[in-house]
Formats: C-alpha cells, structure tokens, sequence
C-alpha cells in the first residue's frame, strides 16, 4: 500500500509520521507538498501536526485553502484514507470534512503530556486492531484540542459510531480531571459519516515505538494496513 | 561632524572612539561607526572576558569542535552541535517576545552550522513569586518559549527554574539548543572566493532590536528606561520555513558559508564572515528587503530583525538555492558578492557608506579589568550550624521543602513545551537529564544545564565546580558518559571589582572542573551587566553539558521500580548545611560556605555508578543534590508511572536527623537494585573507593517511611505529598 505524508509550511510532524510509515511499518510512503494536486497514487494520506502557517490566523484555517486540500477532497469522495493528526485534525475540521470544531484548552495553556484513551468503535480501517473499551496511552500536545460540536451534530456522531476515541482515566472511566483541553463529551478521534477519514488529537505517531514509553499508536497504522490487505 | 553624543548614545567609550579614529585614519562615517559599536560590545567582541574565555579546555573524551557559531563533538560519523546563550534583558523588558527570540538565535546558531536542531533545554531564573511582577515575567518567558519552540517544532525537553530575589530585576532566560549533522556536511560561518555570491534569506529588514546587544545588552537597567523598542519580535513560523530551506540549501553543496543575522544583524554577519574567510564583502543595502521605508544605511546595519540569514553561495548554485528559499516562501536576494580586499564595503544609492577591514571589526579591544572580592564575604561565609534549632516535626520539613519554589515539580513549565516532537525523546521532562534516542544509531544523548548561583555566591570557584560535577552527576545517573560543555556565563557590571572577582573565580572554577572530567568546553556566551537599581543577580554561570549513552539499553531512570529493590546510597553525607534549601526554607538563611568538592571523589561516584549501570546492575539511579538524600528519596518513590514506597531503616545516624537528612553533600547518588545484585555493586563500591550502605527497600505501599531507632522520624503519605509536590507551582503563581 502507499502512503503519503502532507507537508504544509509550518508542518512539523510530517518527518515523524513518515519515519513511523517507512522505518516502523515498512511501507512505501512520499511526502505530498501542498501545493500538489494529484493523488491518485496513494492509498492513505497523512495530514500532520504542527503549526501550518504558524497557525497564526486560527489552527488550520490558512491551510485549508491549499491546492492539495482540493485534491483531498476528490482523494475521499472516491474512498482514499485520510488521516489529520492535531493540527491535520483542526485543518480537516477547517475543512469541512469533519464535523465540528476547536476551541482552545480549558486551560488556556497549550498541554503536552500523555494521556489516556478508551477505544470506542473498532469497526473502522483506523481501529480495527484494538479492542472495544481498550484504554491505551497516546500523548496530546496542542494548544486548540477543546472539540466542540452542537448537541445535534453530537447525537449524529453518536448514532453514527463516528466517535473513535474518548479521554478517559487508566481504568476508561470518563471523569473531567481526565478530561485534558476540556473536549466535549470527551471527544479525542472521530471519523466521518463514510468511515475513511479519521481527525486524531493524540499523536500515535509518537507512541509507536517501545523506546518511546508506548506503542499504542502503532495500532492505527497497523489498522490501516490491516483494512487494506483484506479490502 | 560626530559628537561625543553620537557614539556615547551607541555605546562607545571615547578611549574606545580614539581607537577608531587611529585604525581608520580618518573620521568613521556613522554607519561604520555604529558598525564599531556592535562589533566591539561585550555581546559580540567579549572585551572584558576574552582574556579568560581562551583558557577554558578545548579537549576531552570525544573530538570536539569548535566554530564560528555553535561548537560541537563528533560522535562516529556525526557532529553532536550544541550552544547556550542569553536573552536576559530583552526577557525582563518585554518576556514574551525576549524569551521567544532567544529560542530563535539559538537554533539559528545550531542550523546554520548545517545540524538539525533536535533539543532545546532552558535555564530561567527569576526573583520571587511573592512578587506579582516576578510571576508576569516567569509567565511571559514560559509563554515566550512555547510559543516559538512548539511552532517551530524542536522539542523543549529540560532546564531548570530558580528564583532567588537577586534576579528582581534581571531575570535570567539562558536557552540551549543542540543538533546533529552528518560530520562531513558541517558548514562555516565564512565567505571566500572572489565572485561568489552574498544572499539575503528570510525575512524583512525592520527598526526591530537596533542597538539589541551593544545598548541592551551591555548595560545595567537603570530607573525609568524605556527599552522596549530594542527588543526584537520573533516569528517561528518563519523561522521554521528557514530551518527547512537552509538545510535544503546546503544540501546543494553550493554553500560556501553561511551566518545568521541575529545579535549585530548585517554588520555582524558579514564582518565575521568575511573575517573567517579571509576575504572582503561588497553589499548594496539597496537590495536588502525592508519592512520599514526610510531606514538609514546605520539602521539597516544594525538592525536586529528576527529570522534572516546571510550565504555565501558559489555563483553557478545561486538560483538553484534562491529557489529553494522561495519554495518556502521566504525571501531570497543577492545583496553583494566577495572581493578580493579584506574589506566590508557597504554601499547605499551607489554611494559608499562604510568602507572597513574585516579585521578591524572583528578585533575588538581586550581590556584587563579590576576586581577584588566583595567584603561582606567573610561575614556572610560564617554560619554556625550546631545553632539551629532541631525541627519537630520532620514531615512538616518534607511537606514544606517540596512545595517550596526551588524544589516543587516543574510540571506546570514543561507539560506546556512540546518536549516529544521529533520522536527521540526516551526520558521525559521531570527526570534528571533528558534523553534523546539518536535515529539509526544504537546510542543516544543524554542532556542537562545545572548551576546553583547560592553556591557560586557564597563561593565562586567551589560552587561553579559543583556546577560542573552535577552537571555530570545528572548525565551519568540516566547511563551517560559526560562528553562536552557549554556555557552562559551570567554576572553583574563587569566594570565595578566585586562583580569582576565573582566572574574571575567562576570561570576559573569552570577551567579546572573541565579539565579534571576531560570536557571540552565547545561553546559558550556571556552576558554582564545583570543588575538593576533593585539587585544584583548572584554569579550564575549556567553549565549546559552533553553526554553518550553508549547502548540504548544503558538508559536509567531516578525511579524506584520494583517492590523489594535495595535502596542504597553510595557516597558520604557531611554536615553540610551552607546555602542549602534546607537552611533557607526552614531557618530562612542565605550563608555559609556550598558543601566541599573533593573532585577526586566525585569521579570516582560517577564511574562506580556508571560501571555498575553498564553491567546492568541497577534498577534505578537518582543522584543527591538541592534537599539532600530525603528529597533524593522523594523523587525516587514519585517520578514513575506509579507511586512507590520506600521503608529506609537502615540509615546511619552519625549526624544531627536535620544535617543527615538535607546536607547537599556532593559526589552521593541514590541508586536502588534487585539483591541478587548487591554483591556485584559492593565490588564496584570497593574498587573506586565510594562508601556504600544499603539504607533500605522499595515498598508498594505508597509511603515514605525513615526510621531512627525504630522512631518513625518520617512518615509521609506519597499521594498526597506527590500532589501537592505537583501542584505547588501553579498555586505560588496564581495565588
């Protein structure tokens, strides 16, 4: 399968992710520049953390308006993976890919640490290898993680299985102090309405590695892969 | 005609200005003479320090490096690029912006010399939290760091934070960045080769930061000042572009040098290049982009704008690397090329405004200044420690040490740095040393900045050596071989004897500690005039020091791991109360001499610990400083994933409960290991010679329990005290 890493100026992940693809995965992946505009040869896009223009006007807002993001657009109506980690997730949601949107850590401090997630649907092609409940450690860092939604398009979501991963203590019990940029309903991953393009906060990117404190992470990768082969 | 005005107002003395007029032969134009003033001023030339700065060791274990802009190690095929610098009075004029473009400088230096910026660690000092303006600046300088180091994706992964109330007034933003570059690949700060091209990289040239380092930074802040226009504004979005390009760029192979315009701007980087060079410059300020219209040749000069390089590229390569500059959307122009005569000539309308030797510039006057130890030395140096009163209640002493502002955990500065981008960071703030996984190799950095300015005010040279030694302490307790220093070498007015004697004594202090441990000191910078109507800040020469970790599965961590472990602590605790935390928090005293420093002992500690480390021996390893071995236990039982206990029954109490259980006594580590090990590391013990005791066990429960005679002098419930250790910070600030 092949893989492609979005790079916008500003990204910062993009060399992470693609060394977690080709040097932890072993599988073929390019870095796609964001002015490119066909993606015909990939299976699965990366949309990276980091801080796409600085961020400067509103987290992923300036990225949205790239030619490759017209390009992405066509890539998922015809069923290409896509998957927007932290910064990837706010350009999607930008986007409109995704529903929803940001607001900044209840805090107000950008939070860098790991956290706790509990699995919610492993129905997808991002999940498939964990297990239903499963309460794995991804680390978060960013500064607008707070998801919101309105309570309608929340009940969509819900009905719909979109919600993927929840912040929740080690045992998967949902409580606020667990809770790290106050996401509503504790929300941390969802997918869209068709299934194939995931937004993330955590970045499983770095908790692939068992020299890195955890390898939860690895298992979105190897969902993916996973899906594929039995597509 | 220039008045004594004009280059006073720059900063020029007028021995200074005679100078000048004799070198050139002429009266200079403004623009050169406010090329001088940057030049010569103590943050570009050292004139004051110089003279000592050329005696610290340039040896050691690993080949060194040492360049124009950062200084390094080799490691196998790679460069290991590191340096630490000040941003003190921007930081205390404006925090955010001042502690933002300090991260900027500082991985330009790194980037420029072709290494990737893989680390930043930051050493902070401010007056005290009591003080509401204390905590506007600590919050601004962290904000400032966030901001830029997460945007521009390098990891913060470690420093420290003091507050002491010399730095009301002048905080202290030291920051340190560290790269890695194939060795082969390293560029020089240079420009040579008649005809080859200068390009102007980044962004605009604005009236951002003029005068920055000779006016800023070379003064003491006096009342009623407003500075904040010298202050530079960062932008890490481009500088993130600008790490991206340059290394793109030099990867061409068409780059024959290249310089960062930050402290001194234009004017720096083209002398010192074409200093290094041997060469001479020709530059038309007319090309260089603007942001302002109406700036002045002088201005343009000076100015101090964020985020620009200068190259020097071979002719044929130039377009190829403009247009990878401007890929990422940066800014590109030839401003000049390189002559033949060792001249900086700047030009502007077709009109030469500066017309100078590289050498001149670069040669700044070296001056031997007074000093003589302060007076109130000796007094201060006395301290009667059988006097204090034996405290009650040995819990209370615990609880209070740990939520105090020097030693509560720092989890509130480093959890808003993102310390994991670039995944290689193995330890995570909050544990000794950061470590650093190199890709592709089996090995790994071990990184740490240290320095207790009590110590260094009480005694100079003992207290920098214990910089030194702890610095070492913290890299081998996680597994690593000390192998290069860095240094930011932070004093008061260099010009008033007492301030110079601290500076002298540090920096000898420095010389010796590196050349006993065998490290190269690679990098460095210093920043005087720290003081202000309020203070002056207490020496504090910041140590940064790197080391190797020779095999990833030598890394260690300070916590306690398995129920049963022997807790044992290696090394001799002395009634050593002299300007501990203890004396402070509990008897509110500043004084007495630091603890001894037998530099034979301490290596002998570090080998034993790393011999042992390295056979696998060890479980956990936690050396003792600031709070002695009861804080040392503290960190031990609370820094994993999850609590531990300790049950330590076996101390033996030679000395006073107080002395034994918070001297800082240095060359002592805290190690813990399974028993079927013990014998192995009594071995080790006896070979180098360090006392050894098996002084307890690790327990599930999460408790820490000291007993005397049976008598439970400590008793302390860990989740309470973890969370009041782990909350101490936020609530000093916002209360």
């Amino acid at each position: 399968m092949r893989w492609g890493v979005a790079v916008f100026p500003g990204s910062n992940c993009d060399q992470d992710c693609f060394y977690v693809v080709r040097d932890i995965l072993g599988e073929q992946v390019r870095y796609v520049w964001y002015e490119e505009t066909d993606l015909r040869d990939l299976d699965c896009l990366i949309l990276p953390g980091g801080f796409s223009y600085g961020d400067y006007l509103r987290a992923g807002a300036i990225a949205r308006f790239s030619p490759v993001m017209e390009a992405l657009v066509d890539f998922a109506e015809k069923g290409g993976l896509v998957i927007g980690i932290c910064n990837g997730f706010q350009i999607l949601l930008e986007a409109g890919l995704l529903p929803g949107a940001m607001l900044r850590n209840k805090n107000i401090h950008f939070i860098c640490k790991y956290v706790y997630l509990r699995v919610e649907n492993t129905h997808t092609p991002f999940t498939n290898l964990f297990k239903e409940g499963q309460v794995v450690r991804i680390p978060i860092a960013h500064n607008e993680g707070n998801y919101y939604i309105e309570d309608e398009g929340l009940l969509e979501l819900k009905n719909d299985k979109q919600i993927l991963f929840r912040y929740s203590d080690k045992e998967g019990r949902l409580t606020p102090e667990f809770n790290p940029n106050g996401a509503k309903d504790f929300i941390a991953g969802i997918i869209s309405k068709e299934g194939n393009v995931l937004g993330m906060m955590p970045h499983p990117e770095r908790a692939s590695e068992k020299i890195l404190n955890s390898q939860d992470g690895l298992l979105v990768f190897k969902s993916i892969v996973n899906w594929f082969k039995r597509c | 005609m220039l008045t004594e005005e004009i280059y006073r107002g720059l900063g020029l003395s007028s021995e200074e200005y005679q100078k000048i007029l004799k070198l050139l032969g002429r009266e200079p134009t403004l623009t050169e003479l406010a090329m001088f003033s940057v030049e010569w001023s103590e943050h570009c030339g050292y004139p004051r320090s110089r003279a000592y700065l050329k005696l610290l060791p340039k040896k050691g274990k690993f080949k060194p490096l040492v360049g124009e802009d950062a200084g390094g190690i080799i490691l196998e095929d790679l460069a290991i690029v590191f340096k630490m610098e000040s941003h003190n009075h921007p930081s205390y004029v404006e925090p955010k912006q001042g502690a933002a473009t300090g991260v900027g400088g500082i991985i330009r230096d790194i980037f420029t010399t072709g290494a990737r910026p893989v680390a930043l660690l930051d050493s902070l000092r401010f007056g005290q939290l009591a003080n509401l303006y204390n905590r506007y600046l600590f919050r601004g300088v962290v904000d400032g760091i966030q901001s830029y180091g997460n945007c521009v994706g390098v990891p913060t992964v470690g420093g420290e934070v003091y507050f002491d109330p010399s730095y009301n007034g002048n905080c202290l933003v030291n920051v340190m960045c560290v790269g890695i570059a194939p060795k082969d690949k390293l560029m020089r700060a240079q420009a040579k080769g008649e005809g080859n091209l200068i390009i102007y990289a980044g962004a605009s040239t604005g009236r951002d930061g003029i005068g920055g380092c000779s006016i800023l930074a070379s003064k003491e802040f006096k009342e009623n000042e407003e500075k904040r226009p010298t202050v530079q504004i960062g932008d890490p979005f481009t500088e993130k572009c600008l790490i991206e390009a340059t290394l793109e760029a030099i990867a061409t192979q068409g780059v024959i040098g290249i310089k960062d315009m930050g402290a001194a701007g234009l004017t720096c980087a083209s002398s010192e290049m074409a200093s290094a060079g041997d060469a001479g410059v020709e530059i038309d300020l007319d090309l260089v982009p603007r942001r302002e219209e109406g700036m002045s040749a002088w201005e343009v000069m000076m100015s101090e704008s964020q985020e620009r390089m200068l190259l020097c590229v071979k002719k044929e390569k130039a377009k190829e690397i403009m247009d990878i500059y401007r890929k990422w959307g940066l800014k590109c122009v030839i401003i000049g090329k390189v002559i033949k005569t060792k001249e900086v000539i700047v030009k502007e309308k077709g009109q030469i405004v500066a017309k100078l030797k590289a050498k001149d510039l670069t040669s700044a006057p070296l001056y031997n200044m007074a000093y003589q130890e302060p007076e109130c030395l000796k007094e201060i140096n006395k301290l009667d420690i059988d006097s204090l009163p034996l405290p009650e209640d040995f819990n209370q002493v615990m609880l209070k040490l740990l939520s105090s502002e020097n030693l509560c955990s720092r989890n509130w500065v480093y959890e808003q740095y993102d310390h994991m981008v670039q995944t290689n960071t193995v330890l995570l703030p909050g544990l000794g040393s950061a470590v650093l996984r190199i890709k592709g190799k089996n090995k790994a950095l071990a990184l740490t900045t240290d320095c207790n300015s009590v110590y260094c005010y009480l005694d100079p040279f003992v207290g920098t050596q214990i910089a030194v030694s702890e610095a070492c302490r913290n890299l081998v307790s996680v597994g690593a071989e000390p192998a290069g220093v860095t240094d930011c070498l932070n004093f008061g007015n260099p010009e008033k004897p007492d301030r110079y004697w601290y500076f002298k004594n540090c920096i000898e202090g420095l010389i010796s500690a590196c050349k006993f441990f065998n490290i190269p000191v690679v990098s460095g910078n210093v920043s005087f005039y720290n003081e202000s109507p309020q203070a002056v800040i207490k020496p504090t020469p910041t140590i940064g020091m790197v080391g190797i970790i020779k095999d990833l599965k030598f890394i260690r961590t300070p916590f306690f791991k398995k129920e049963g472990d022997l807790i044992v602590l290696l090394g001799e605790t002395l009634p050593e109360l002299g300007g501990s935390e203890y004396l402070k928090e509990i008897h509110n005293q500043v004084r007495g001499k630091p603890p001894a420093l037998d530099l034979n002992k301490e290596l002998s500690l570090q080998k034993a610990v790393l011999t042992a480390i390295e056979k696998g021996l060890i479980s956990s390893c936690v050396d003792c400083s600031e709070g002695g071995i009861s804080l040392a236990l503290f960190e031990g039982c609370v820094t994993g994933k999850e609590i531990k206990g300790a049950f330590i029954d076996n101390l033996e109490f030679n000395l006073r409960e107080d002395f034994l259980l918070f001297s800082e006594s240095t060359a002592r580590a805290i190690i813990s290991l399974s028993k079927n090990n013990l014998s192995e590391i009594e071995k080790i013990a006896k070979k180098y010679g360090v006392p050894l005791r098996v002084i307890g066990r690790v327990i599930k429960e999460p408790k820490l329990v000291i007993l005397k005679n049976n008598f439970a002098l400590i008793d302390l419930d860990l989740e309470k005290a973890f969370r009041l250790w782990r909350k101490s910070l936020e609530s000093l600030i916002t209360a």
